[in-house]
């Protein structure tokens, strides 16, 4: 007789909630009336997240293993559970927006009409609006929260493919340029396959060696034969399949391209909510299941954080259309986060961690990069939004509080002090650091300095250059923008000149349970 | 009234007025200058009061405040002051109405918003304060890096045509070089987690801890880069000319008179308490660079056309004398560098605001554009005059003194460097001279000459001036065709106020600099404890001083 595993529902309620709500999303689709559909749905897909992220704030202090093993409701789960939802709350926000786009939404009205055909110029003039977006996106944000709770590699796996699907569609969802927006859910589909299948095989390999894909198992069999072939190779397929979804070079090939073809709205979604997912598994799976065999790993990951940091940097500098320069800047991002996964054990008995340094990390960039991605809604041409960098010449004169918030976002991600991007830096550098991985915070720097350039390029263009003749306008920003972006405006401020009480949650939270 | 938080009060004062003229309507200009002139008298006001609250004889610092900022970091909101912050911060007092004053008129390209140029120099001084006044290494470190953007966009938006390229490289260079110094903060910050057991970044607690001597040349260099290229020395030094020449008048005093000024502070504040050994090691390392850019610097100043780079230049070497006194390891030459830094952003400071003045008249940058300006507004030519004697150290202005004091506390222990240094002196006088005679002096010529009247740079204020009637009927009157007339009109009443308390500070601290010195010299003292220096001279630093009178 089969017994069933106990499962505390308590703390599985973040979970529930998102895909609760995502199922209800799913059944409106299917049987609410088209007209107030719109509302409904963003209703729905909003209680889900905001619902997600109070649940597990409840939940903060929470340590334990649950449904039969399979899933640890801990610390970093918590933290970076609310952080997912919260950052997916805003990201509804901005797919809601209706005042930017003169179509009254930023999604095609219906996906499966061939891009160009008579029907689809027909439909881009309408003001018909597709709403699968939320439930998807409802979906996409519960398998993130999943992942980053996943205490075993096939749930971890299940977690993975319910929040990449999700992501292949919506990525081609734009309504503008929808060639672009195809070809990037397509290309993104195809490696995004490729990486589930390595993160397949490498569980296999895992799973051969050690006889389990529990990972306190694994940690105690890797404690014993720590050097088995198997075992590394799988650790270094897993590896893979993870860096890939959090956009490390040299797994990054993807990102430029998904980037710029995804819907706006999409790109910051990704950029902020994928990342954090990717780097809580990330950093559970090294940590917790590989946290006793860390010089199998260490080199590994010295190693493509130094890749990632200098491709990001370096490609970042020759980008002209300002979405893929952030997609560049996210892979330089992604380097510098893993220098403060390398300081996890290090910083162990001293005062600062780098798992506390790398979530704090991960919610400042996160709602950083958001706020970013949501100023380029604003600037629009005729064409949609103007994204290629020569547009932004002069924005300053056009739109100054655009600009500011703009310049205010880049010097965050430049790590410019008093904004939240130099307390992350610092904090992950100095977990780095007292790990004694200084040569690697040295290319870090270098790496900022030279990622700085194109960040102030930027400001350069709007600031001072001349305007361009006919340039592209900048937005009223409807309600739902406008509340993404003042929060991230004040989240970004707030976390560089007061970021103590944040630090110390993170801090706090920074335990494993395995 | 000790109590009184007097540098905090200096950081929120100009923060405020910095939001309040961002704030103003489009259309108070007006205001937003008065306001901006008003905040600065009033930060003037709270650096005199806490010079008169500060005892030179106490503690090292004094005026403390500490607040817990980011207990995660152990990072402290620790403010203080010793004798040489002090005067850094009444330097930034004096400089500051001065150069709101200066920038009354500045006509942006593009018209862009006055109120905007005056809301980031409020900003500026905010963090300047900020800079000398933490004793926290992260806290100084934060104000240090935050500092750029107010000057990049007073540069990339006020400056001149090359304005971009001057604000990018100006921003890049000093990243570059705090980001070198964040690893050695952050690195700093763990030795002494090994050492005390809890990482700190308390200047004082840090002074104490003993690091072993091959982490200390590493975290020495951290350091160094990051102020040799504020400072700038000379391998380090390309970004200022360009960022000297393209930036407002206003900007460029501040940026040589006190952002520069940040990076020999930071040597004798950080460097050489913190790695003394190091500090020694190194030193002759140091002295070649100085002594290089005070050579250097002054043959390429005599070789610039570009009024604004020659000043800057010139800079570059008078902060190849300032290294020069604080690597000497004596207090004397030490007390003369620290004197050295105030008294070079009087003079240089004075140089490029007649230079500015100058450059309203003309339009030109050029040296070759002018001539024969002295016939025609002798105060002008005087103040330029004044400001260039002192630049080259004449007995009497303020800066022989400190320059005196440096060569002469520096000679006993490092006599080459010294008399090399020297050389330098000739050269100075050679560019301050070349540039005086070329444009002030001689037969008319130049942009000045019969030219149709520039009426959007000149002063208007100049009709009402006092001692400018007689350029006011040289405006006014039709100049036949035939004979070439300058049309210079002398310095107007705003100008005037410009000028007169830079010429008053540098006669006045020429001749008595003692108030300065007495301020100065136990902290720079006690520093040399600190670096295991002799602290031998500490006597005759007073004395000799009244014997140059």
């Amino acid at each position: 007789m089969v017994q069933a595993p106990e499962i505390s529902l308590a703390a599985l309620a973040p979970l529930l909630f998102v895909l609760g709500a995502a199922c209800v999303g799913v059944l409106v689709e299917a049987f609410g009336p088209p007209e107030g559909r719109h509302r409904v749905q963003v209703a729905v897909a909003l209680v889900g997240t905001l619902g997600g992220l109070v649940t597990s704030l409840l939940l903060a202090g929470e340590r334990q293993v649950t449904a039969g093993g399979a899933l640890a409701v801990d610390g970093p789960a918590v933290f970076l559970q609310a952080t997912i939802a919260g950052l997916g709350a805003l990201s509804v926000l901005l797919f809601a927006e209706r005042s930017l786009d003169p179509a009254r939404s930023a999604f095609v009205a219906a996906a499966a009409v061939p891009a160009g055909s008579p029907r689809d110029r027909e439909l881009m003039t309408s003001s018909r609006v597709q709403t699968e977006v939320y439930p998807l996106t409802g979906f996409a944000v519960g398998g993130m929260m999943l992942f980053v709770a996943a205490n075993d590699l096939l749930v971890m796996f299940v977690a993975l493919e319910v929040l990449s699907l999700p992501l292949y569609l919506i990525s081609g969802l734009a309504r503008r340029r929808r060639l672009l927006s195809q070809e990037a859910a397509v290309k993104y589909f195809l490696l995004g396959a490729f990486a589930s299948a390595f993160f397949l095989y490498g569980l296999a390999l895992v799973y051969g060696a050690t006889g389990s894909v529990r990972l306190a198992d694994i940690r105690a069999a890797a404690a014993v034969g720590g050097t088995d072939l198997l075992l590394v190779l799988g650790l270094a397929l897993l590896v893979v399949g993870l860096m890939f979804k959090a956009s490390v070079a040299p797994f990054h090939a993807w990102t430029p391209d998904v980037y710029q073809g995804a819907p706006t709205p999409v790109t910051a979604f990704m950029a902020a909510c994928t990342k954090v997912a990717a780097f809580g598994a990330i950093l559970r799976l090294l940590y917790v299941a590989f946290g006793t065999s860390e010089w199998t790993w260490r080199p590994l990951v010295y190693g493509i954080a130094i890749v990632s940091m200098v491709v990001g940097a370096v490609l970042g500098l020759t980008q002209t259309d300002l979405k893929r320069m952030l997609a560049y800047s996210s892979i330089a991002h992604a380097g510098f986060l893993l220098t403060g996964v390398l300081g996890l054990n290090g910083g162990a008995d001293a005062a600062g961690s780098g798992l506390g340094a790398t979530m704090f990390y991960l919610l400042a960039y996160g709602l950083t990069t958001l706020g970013a991605f949501a100023v380029l809604t604003l600037v629009r041409d005729g064409a949609g939004e103007a994204t290629h960098l020569s547009r932004w010449a002069g924005l300053a004169r056009r739109s100054p509080l655009t600009a500011a918030v703009m310049a205010l976002f880049l010097l965050a991600l430049a790590g410019i002090p008093l904004t939240s991007g130099f307390t992350a830096k610092f904090a992950v550098f100095r977990a780095a650091i007292d790990a004694g991985a200084w040569p690697l915070v040295v290319v870090a720097l270098l790496a900022s300095a030279v990622a700085a350039f194109f960040y102030l390029r930027v400001i350069v263009l709007m600031y001072f250059a001349e305007p361009v003749v006919d340039g592209p306008t900048v937005g009223v920003p409807g309600l739902p923008t406008t509340i993404v972006l003042a929060v991230t405006v004040t989240a970004t401020v707030v976390l560089g000149i007061a970021p103590g009480a944040v630090l110390d949650v993170a801090e706090r939270a920074a335990i494993f349970v395995g | 009234m000790t109590d009184f938080p007097w540098l905090l009060s200096m950081i929120v004062v100009p923060a405020i007025g910095a939001a309040a003229v961002a704030a103003l309507p489009r259309d108070r200009e007006a205001l937003a200058k008065q306001l901006a002139l008003g905040v600065s008298l009033l930060v003037l006001v709270l650096a005199v009061l806490a010079t008169v609250a500060f005892d030179a004889g106490g503690d090292r610092f004094q005026l403390t405040t500490s607040v817990a900022w980011i207990p995660d970091f152990g990072v402290d909101f620790a403010l203080g002051v010793d004798g040489i912050a002090l005067v850094m911060l009444l330097l930034i007092g004096v400089l500051m109405p001065v150069v709101v004053l200066a920038s009354w008129r500045e006509t942006a390209p593009g018209r862009r918003s006055v109120r905007a140029f005056f809301a980031w120099l409020l900003l500026l001084e905010s963090l300047m304060v900020g800079v000398f006044a933490a004793t926290d290494v992260f806290l100084f470190y934060v104000f240090f890096e935050a500092m750029l953007v107010p000057m990049y966009f007073l540069i990339g938006s006020f400056g001149g045509p090359r304005r971009q390229y001057a604000a990018v490289k100006f921003f890049l260079y000093s990243l570059v070089g705090g980001l070198v110094m964040l690893a050695a903060v952050i690195g700093l910050y763990v030795v002494s987690s090994g050492e005390l057991g809890e990482g700190t970044f308390a200047f004082d607690a840090l002074r104490q801890i003993d690091i072993d001597p091959g982490v200390q040349k590493l975290l020495f260099l951290g350091f160094f880069v990051a102020f040799a290229i504020k400072a700038p020395l000379v391998p380090f030094h390309t970004w200022l000319p360009d960022s000297g020449a393209e930036a407002p008048i206003g900007g460029a005093v501040l940026l040589v008179g006190v952002l520069d000024k940040v990076g020999t502070f930071g040597f004798i504040r950080y460097c050489l308490p913190l790695f003394p050994d190091a500090s020694r090691d190194l030193a002759p390392f140091v002295l070649v660079l100085a002594v290089a850019g005070i050579l250097y610097a002054a043959l390429l100043a005599m070789g610039q056309s570009d009024m604004k780079r020659l000043v800057s230049y010139t800079s570059i070497a008078h902060f190849g004398f300032i290294a020069l006194g604080i690597f000497a390891f004596t207090t004397e030459a030490g007390t003369g560098a620290v004197l050295y830094m105030v008294n070079h952003g009087i003079s240089t400071g004075l140089l490029f605001l007649a230079v500015g003045m100058l450059i309203a008249r003309g339009g030109s940058r050029q040296v070759s554009d002018y001539g024969g300006v002295a016939s025609q507004a002798p105060v002008l030519a005087g103040v330029l005059l004044v400001a260039g004697l002192a630049s080259l150290a004449l007995p009497g202005t303020n800066s022989f003194v400190s320059e005196f004091l440096v060569l002469i506390g520096s000679f006993p222990t490092r006599p080459v460097f010294t008399v090399l240094a020297t050389v330098g002196i000739i050269l100075a006088a050679l560019y301050v001279l070349i540039l005086y005679q070329r444009t002030m002096h001689g037969p008319p010529r130049g942009v000045l000459l019969d030219e149709p009247e520039p009426s959007e740079t000149l002063e208007p204020a100049v009709s009402g001036g006092g001692g400018a009637s007689a350029a006011t009927a040289t405006v006014t009157a039709p100049a036949p065709p035939a004979v070439p007339r300058l049309r210079v009109p002398d310095l107007g009443r705003r100008e005037l106020a410009v000028a007169v308390p830079m010429v008053a500070l540098i006669i006045a601290l020429g001749f008595y600099p003692q108030p300065l010195v007495r301020l100065i010299e136990p902290a720079v003292a006690a520093t040399m404890v600190d670096v295991g220096a002799d602290p031998a001279g500490v006597q005759p630093a007073t004395t000799d001083v009244e014997g140059a009178d």
